[in-house]
């Protein structure tokens, strides 16, 4: 195994492709596994959207357990409990496919095997295990993921649900709400916190059926509609004693780290989306004739296509990427025998990459389920096609899960406290600002690509250190009062690890050999560094201008400008064959 | 009952735009996604069926590429027992009959029952290569195969759908070759367990030496089919659209019917 990388480390210096994973690494079992949940979807799922949407009875719990029949929701669920105990990779291959036919499943899919069963499965004690997972890995119990309330949503630890131990010590007394509960009306097992005593935030094994818990009727919601979502009242709930969910008092690990996980799969969720999209809007633009000719083939269609073919590109790579750090430190953690509460608390050594690729996929897809309305034109708004209910139902990724925003300050903020644990060497690197940006003055790029790009990225990194050590030095720890600066920087690190995460890959497919898709994924990773240096280039002039004056501002600025200087490429000519590859199979190209 | 199910790796053509190479006699696969042929994904599931009714070995054969080989352990991960992947580009893989000498040559010397084949193949729809097989094994065959039963082990009776809706039914002695139909059973799909497992069962690749089959039968020498040119039709437009009252319209109607001596 190659040495672990630590979180946040892509930002300080070059990454060597070879500690990558990317979809092409993918072995034997992971394309059959793909294949088989990829096929359950489009056989099984697919013809019965109209009626998960309708909430028909019964509809989506016979899906999610025709899916665990095939071991599609266990696993994350080690194989004694009767899960199937799979790598991430597969996890992240499984989530993928589970949203190419729509937000409702997914969301019900998404809630049941991740925050609703993962709690249970890295901070149940063995007892509960035995009890729960069974049930949950085969889909013939339901689970939910109670975390929010009216007055706790980012700010989840103002739980006001209490927990008072019962006269005969058997149970707590649970007394609360909690909002916006996904698959809350199917859950037979709901994950969820309270304060002992009003004190200590404390995680519980709730049984739907207990005394005093009831869920209200259903929210009317922009989109998902198919999947549940209500609130759950707790009026003097009986939870029994030995339901309490690791230890009194740190239920914020158990619900943070869950997160954590949540996070980094919902970008694969939304892989699977986009990728659904290009497939219904290239298909729609080949048939749709105007001006006596397919829509297709007109250049700003084309022009769209090709961008929302770049993106997927980026999301899949990142999200593969994101999955294979994680892997490889469940693997080290795995193997040195530590308990599976210590292999969750290793994913926070990733919260950076986990809260990038919630952010930046949300995004992505959320842009390209727009433009798919767009290319359906006046039939994109209507509901007989596809494009209007992605585009309702993408909007939530950007809300739940913890919302851009709180994870956006969470990417320089993990950031920043590394640093000052001297976790990573950031503050060594604003150290060396002046030997980064010296060579610039006279260096050229190389000549070819990919060393070219490479060679942008590296100096986009310099960018981010010289405006994230300005940043810190001027405002210390007030900084976190600086939101507007500390969303900047995470859209700087965002760009960066989806750019490169596309070049790494790219150079890993060229060690293989020149083929059509390495050269097409070159051409979409340089079309989206091309664009990205200017953007981030007014990006960082931004925070300088908010951060300094006079002098020291001017010095900033000229660093800013030797870390973005570029010569301009066409990116129109290589995005009209981005668009021919995707028409000529009217689907994302490079999936395996 | 011991089992043999030949499949093959084809690509879809459903979606993608289909280009024909230089060279004339070849399709530019590059954009293809392939996978197992249809027919032939309902031979395994039969062949499974049929295992897990009267206990049973399948062994799974196909000649194909490298590639192939999830689309061969897909179906070990649906119950197949083993695998034999045959590569040889000597072999001229667009004669339905040297590829069955190439599938007997596989099985012959060896105890059967049954063989399965697809029906037909979605690549180049000879519908011939499972009677072949037939042929070159000695055996008989029932083609078009739409349901089978097992009746004490020494014989089958095989439905085949004919056109019109009609059913004929055969009872035949084993072994015997089928050809089975699509439509025939649902095809499971494979479940990760069964996935993780196929990873463990044998999958032989072999070439004709390793076969015991003499090249210069097999070869384009010894094909007596020609590949000569493949074309895209040209899409042409010639409807004639009918107008009028319905009494009007089927008047037109006939008068053209009649003219063209269609009628």
């Amino acid at each position: 195994m190659s040495e672990l990388i630590k979180g946040g480390a892509f930002l300080l210096g070059p990454v060597d492709e070879n500690t990558v994973f990317t979809p092409e690494d993918f072995d034997d079992v992971h394309l059959m596994i793909k294949k088989t949940s990829y096929d359950f979807m489009v056989n099984k799922v697919e013809p019965r959207i109209d009626e998960i949407e309708e909430k028909a009875e019964g509809v989506t719990l016979d899906l999610i357990r025709q899916a665990g029949e095939l071991g599609l929701i266990g696993s994350d669920i080690p194989e004694e409990y009767g899960g199937e105990e799979a790598d991430k990779i597969t996890t992240m291959i499984i989530t993928e496919n589970a949203s190419i036919c729509g937000g409702s499943y997914a969301t019900s899919f998404g809630a049941h095997t991740g925050i609703g069963t993962l709690p249970i499965v890295y901070f149940g004690n063995e007892e509960q295990k035995k009890k729960y997972l069974p049930g949950l890995a085969s889909g013939e119990k339901i689970a939910a993921y109670a975390l929010t309330e009216p007055e706790a949503g980012s700010d989840a630890l103002n739980c006001k649900t209490k927990a008072v131990l019962s006269d005969d010590k058997n149970y707590y007394i649970l007394n609360g709400a909690k909002q916006y509960i996904t698959n809350a009306a199917w859950a037979e097992v709901i994950v969820t916190y309270a304060k002992i005593d009003g004190e200590r935030f404390t995680a519980f094994i709730v049984d739907a059926d207990s005394e005093g818990v009831s869920i209200d009727p259903e929210e009317k919601k922009m989109g998902i509609k198919g999947s549940s979502t209500c609130s759950v009242i707790f009026d003097n709930a009986k939870v029994p004693v030995e339901n309490m969910l690791w230890e009194e008092g740190k239920g914020h690990q158990v619900a943070f780290n869950i997160l954590n996980i949540g996070r980094f799969k919902l970008g694969a969720g939304c892989v699977g989306g986009s990728k659904k999209v290009i497939e219904f809007s290239s298909a729609y633009a080949l048939q749709r004739i105007q001006f006596k000719q397919p829509i297709a083939q007109f250049n700003i269609i084309k022009n769209k296509v090709a961008n929302m073919t770049i993106l997927t590109y980026l999301m899949e790579s990142l999200v593969y990427r994101v999955a294979g750090m994680i892997e490889d430190k469940l693997s080290a953690v795995k193997a040195s025998g530590a308990a599976a509460s210590d292999i969750v608390q290793a994913i926070q050594e990733y919260a950076i990459e986990c809260s990038i690729s919630k952010v930046w996929c949300s995004e992505a897809m959320d842009y390209i389920a727009d433009e798919g309305v767009q290319i359906f034109g006046g039939y994109g708004y209507g509901q007989e096609y596809p494009a209007e209910r992605s585009y309702r139902d993408s909007r939530i990724n950007r809300i739940f899960e913890g919302t851009n925003e709180v994870n956006r300050m969470i990417i320089p903020g993990t950031l920043l406290g590394k640093a000052m644990k001297q976790e990573i060497p950031f503050m060594e690197a604003v150290m060396n600002l002046g030997a980064a940006l010296k060579p610039l003055k006279d260096a050229e790029a190389p000549a070819e690509s990919p060393a070219r790009e490479e060679f942008y990225l590296q100096n986009l990194k310099t960018l981010f250190t010289l405006v994230a050590g300005n940043a810190a030095q001027k405002f210390g720890a007030d900084i976190k009062n600086e939101q507007e600066i500390l969303c900047r920087l995470a859209d700087i690190a965002m760009d960066i690890f989806a750019a490169e995460s596309g070049l790494l890959r790219v150079k890993k497919m060229m060690a293989n050999g020149e083929s059509e898709a390495s050269k097409m994924a070159l051409k979409m990773t340089q079309c989206y560094i091309y664009e990205m240096i200017p953007r981030l280039e007014a990006w960082g002039k931004e925070i300088i201008a908010a951060t300094l004056e006079g002098e020291a501002a001017s010095k900033a600025y000229s660093g800013i400008r030797l870390c973005c200087n570029f010569e301009p490429a066409d990116i129109y000519g290589p995005k009209r064959e981005i668009a021919d590859a995707v028409y000529a199979g009217k689907k994302y190209f490079l999936d395996r | 009952m011991k089992m043999f199910v030949c499949i093959k790796y084809v690509p879809d053509t459903s979606e993608a735009e289909v280009k024909v190479n230089p060279d004339g006699v070849s399709v530019d696969s590059s954009r293809f996604s392939f996978d197992i042929n249809d027919a032939d994904n309902y031979a395994v599931e039969e062949s499974v069926l049929i295992k897990e009714a009267n206990e049973g070995d399948i062994t799974v054969l196909s000649i194909g590429p490298k590639q192939s080989d999830v689309m061969i352990r897909m179906a070990m991960a649906k119950g197949c027992d083993r695998a034999v992947r045959i590569e040889d580009e000597r072999i001229a893989g667009y004669d339905p009959l040297m590829v069955a000498k190439v599938l007997g040559g596989a099985v012959k010397g060896q105890e059967f029952d049954l063989v399965l084949t697809g029906c037909m193949a979605s690549d180049d729809w000879h519908m011939t290569t499972g009677v072949a097989l037939a042929e070159e094994l000695g055996v008989n065959h029932v083609s078009m195969v739409k349901k089978v039963e097992i009746l004490d082990g020494k014989k089958v009776k095989a439905y085949r759908e004919l056109e019109g809706g009609l059913m004929e039914v055969v009872e035949v002695e084993l072994p015997v070759v089928l050809t089975i139909q699509t439509g025939i059973n649902e095809p499971r799909y494979a479940p990760i367990r069964g996935i993780r497992e196929a990873q463990k069962k044998e999958l032989k690749v072999a070439n004709l030496d390793d076969l015991g089959i003499d090249a210069a039968e097999v070869n384009a020498d010894a094909s007596l089919v020609v590949l000569e040119q493949l074309y895209i039709p040209q899409v042409e437009s010639s409807a004639e659209f009918i107008e009028g009252e319905p009494d009007v319209k089927a008047e037109k109607l006939a008068s053209i019917l009649v003219k063209g001596g269609l009628v």
